[in-house]
């Protein structure tokens, strides 16, 4: 799922600083699972705000909600009757629920409360990790089930560089060498001779940087 | 003949090759390229021009073998695909080529995280492998990677990294055949201070034959000072200096270790030499190549041999 | 009440504050002796978390503090007790206080910007 962490606070403070009434929107899905955007996240960032404004003599009003999800027309509804009484709205949810948010309340400001980071997985309770660049295109079951565009620091598709050392990346010891994970994947998969291949140049189009993406299914559509 | 460069000459007709290597400098001063070309020329067949080495910005490749060139010294481009998409590499091939530049070395390059720029957006649009397919596709079937036509191919005798230390081992002779499948004409290693590692990859890669479809040249640099052996020990991703080697640098006293450290690798050389399948040496005394003259010619390998 | 320190989270401390509190002590089972296994270690985390967003705020991360002992250590408990009231005393009402009580908030409170 999406992965995001909440602002620094002073940062969170420096962007809702011109008002004295928002709503702070949080969300069920993926940001509550890595505790970002969460209803409990929605509570303590709406009371510490309310603390640092009040204590700094300019009290705010914060309107708790967390929606179901803000990446559906339907749920973002559910706010309409009461979104305009207030001057904007600081949603804690990824990226796509926050631009989304803003584009169904045009009139009010719509503000960011995390950075949305990437898509992964729980390794461990409290640890997240990314696992897929949403390429648009993908070849995982010519690499062991495990991602070079990702788990590669340098996407390489015929790793590892010579920077590989003891299974870790050069860039950082607590990253994993993608290549060497990998090769060990293929190995017990008795399939090295995957490695042997030589890879057609990576189609980026399917990826970002053929621009905005868009799926269409006109089947489900009435 | 692929090219026609100096190096390829110098290696098709059987003698032991020479390349030495040069960073351009943190500017835009040709004089400081001139210099070093000064201490290249007559010590090496050709020298090699980094690409932004580390991630750190400075003069480009193609800049710095023009400014060789111009000196009378043949240049060796590198490449990397850190920084470049395959539009821009493919055209940096073109007008390498058509300055008359004529080896060029396909690397993937040090992440952008160990510059200035760390911030810098990662490019890798197609990794080291590709690009040396690319430069052979270009050359010998004088077609763009879309199929149209080529005005003109460019020629170039195509070398390629390989680091023998790096982890995990049992894959580096396998990524040797993938970088010769994909056309490398030459290859130099990462400088080698573990000699029984050396002779066992070499050994390795013998079985597969690779040594007669590749000309292997074997990278050595001479260690300044016991705390730089230290350092590069310690520091440099995929290095492998043994702790015998860092005791023979630090036996004798500090003055005296820029000296021991020219003289093992002098030593190195002459060991390679003896090795089948290594076809030549590539001398890498970054920052330091007023002593390429020395360690050449102490390891024989004076006068370097005219070709044409 | 709560029937584990577990069960305290960082917005019931927060509310706390929001509600007029000087200081909250949160005290739970000793370390290792939790009748819940670990809910008193979480209960440090979460303590943690909670004073570190009162030093954000401007209220200061020494007003909410943890004590640990068994529950049959009733003089312990009085004394923990004194110990908080005394250490509140010392720092004064909470910042969030002063403001509402009118005054101006000490300038080592107020958050800047």
């Amino acid at each position: 799922m999406i992965m995001g962490e909440v602002k620094p606070f002073e940062e969170v403070m420096a962007i809702i600083e011109p008002y004295d009434d928002i709503v702070l929107a949080g969300c069920h899905g993926c940001v509550t699972v890595c505790r970002a955007g969460g209803e409990k996240e929605v509570q303590v960032l709406a009371s510490t705000i309310r603390l640092a404004r009040e204590t700094a003599g300019r009290p705010i009003q914060i309107k708790e909600v967390t929606l179901e999800r803000q990446c559906d027309p339907e749920y973002l509804e559910t706010m309409r009757p009461y979104a305009t009484d207030h001057q904007a709205v600081l949603s804690i949810a990824c990226g796509a629920g926050v631009q989304f948010m803003a584009e169904h309340y045009m009139g009010l400001p719509v503000l960011p409360g995390i950075n949305t980071s990437f898509i992964g997985v729980t390794e461990r309770q409290g640890e997240w990790a990314e696992r897929c660049q949403a390429c648009g295109d993908c070849v995982l079951h010519l690499t062991g089930g495990i991602c070079p565009v990702t788990r590669c620091s340098k996407s390489l598709f015929h790793g590892p560089c010579g920077g590989s050392s003891n299974g870790k990346c050069e860039i950082d010891k607590n990253v994993a060498c993608g290549w060497q994970l990998i090769i060990d994947r293929l190995k017990s998969l008795n399939q090295l001779d995957n490695y042997r291949k030589l890879q057609s140049f990576k189609r980026w189009r399917t990826s970002r940087d053929g621009g905005p993406r868009r799926i269409v299914r006109k089947d489900l559509q009435e | 003949m692929k090219s026609g460069s100096n190096l390829e000459k110098v290696l098709e007709a059987g003698h032991f090759a020479v390349t030495a290597e040069c960073g351009p400098p943190r500017g835009a001063d040709p004089d400081v390229v001139r210099r070093k070309a000064e201490f290249i020329r007559g010590n090496a067949d050709s020298c090699n021009v980094t690409d932004n080495q580390t991630s750190v910005v400075r003069m480009n490749s193609m800049a710095g073998c023009l400014l060789l060139k111009e000196s009378g010294i043949e240049p060796n481009m590198q490449m990397v695909v850190r920084d470049r998409n395959r539009i821009a590499l493919q055209s940096d091939i073109l007008g390498a080529s058509a300055m008359g530049i004529r080896n060029l070395l396909c690397l993937s390059g040090d992440h952008q995280i160990f510059g200035d720029d760390p911030q810098a957006k990662n490019v890798f649009d197609i990794d080291s492998m590709q690009l040396i397919n690319l430069v052979k596709t270009m050359r010998d079937e004088g077609v763009f990677p879309s199929g149209k036509k080529i005005d003109g191919p460019p020629k170039f005798f195509i070398g390629c990294a390989v680091n023998p230390f790096a982890d995990p081992y049992e894959i580096r002779v396998p990524r040797l055949g993938l970088k010769v499948d994909a056309g490398a004409d030459f290859v130099q290693t990462q400088c080698i201070y573990n000699l029984e590692k050396f002779e066992r990859y070499m050994e390795d890669l013998r079985k597969e034959g690779l040594h007669e479809r590749v000309k292997i040249l074997a990278g050595v640099t001479p260690l300044k000072s016991a705390g730089m052996a230290k350092f590069m020990k310690r520091m440099v991703a995929g290095m492998d200096i043994p702790d015998e080697v860092i005791a023979r640098i630090s036996e004798v006293p500090k003055e005296e270790q820029a000296q021991r450290g020219i003289d093992m690798c002098i030593e190195t050389i002459e060991r390679v030499k003896t090795i089948e399948g290594v076809a030549g040496v590539h001398v890498m005394a970054i920052e330091w190549e007023e002593k390429v003259n020395e360690i050449v010619s102490k390891a024989g390998l004076l006068p370097r041999p005219q070709v044409d | 009440m709560v029937p584990c320190t577990g069960r305290v989270d960082e917005v019931m401390i927060l509310k706390a504050f929001e509600n007029g509190a000087d200081g909250v002590m949160v005290v739970g089972c000793l370390e290792g002796d939790c009748h819940f296994v670990k809910g008193n270690l979480r209960a440090r985390e979460k303590v943690r978390r909670a004073a570190d967003l009162l030093a954000k705020a401007g209220l200061g991360e020494e007003r909410a503090r943890m004590y640990n002992l068994s529950a049959g250590e009733g003089a312990k408990f009085a004394a923990h007790v004194a110990d908080m009231v005394e250490h509140v005393r010392g720092l004064g009402p909470s910042p969030i206080n002063l403001v509402r009580a009118g005054a101006k908030a000490s300038p080592t409170n107020v958050r800047e910007g």
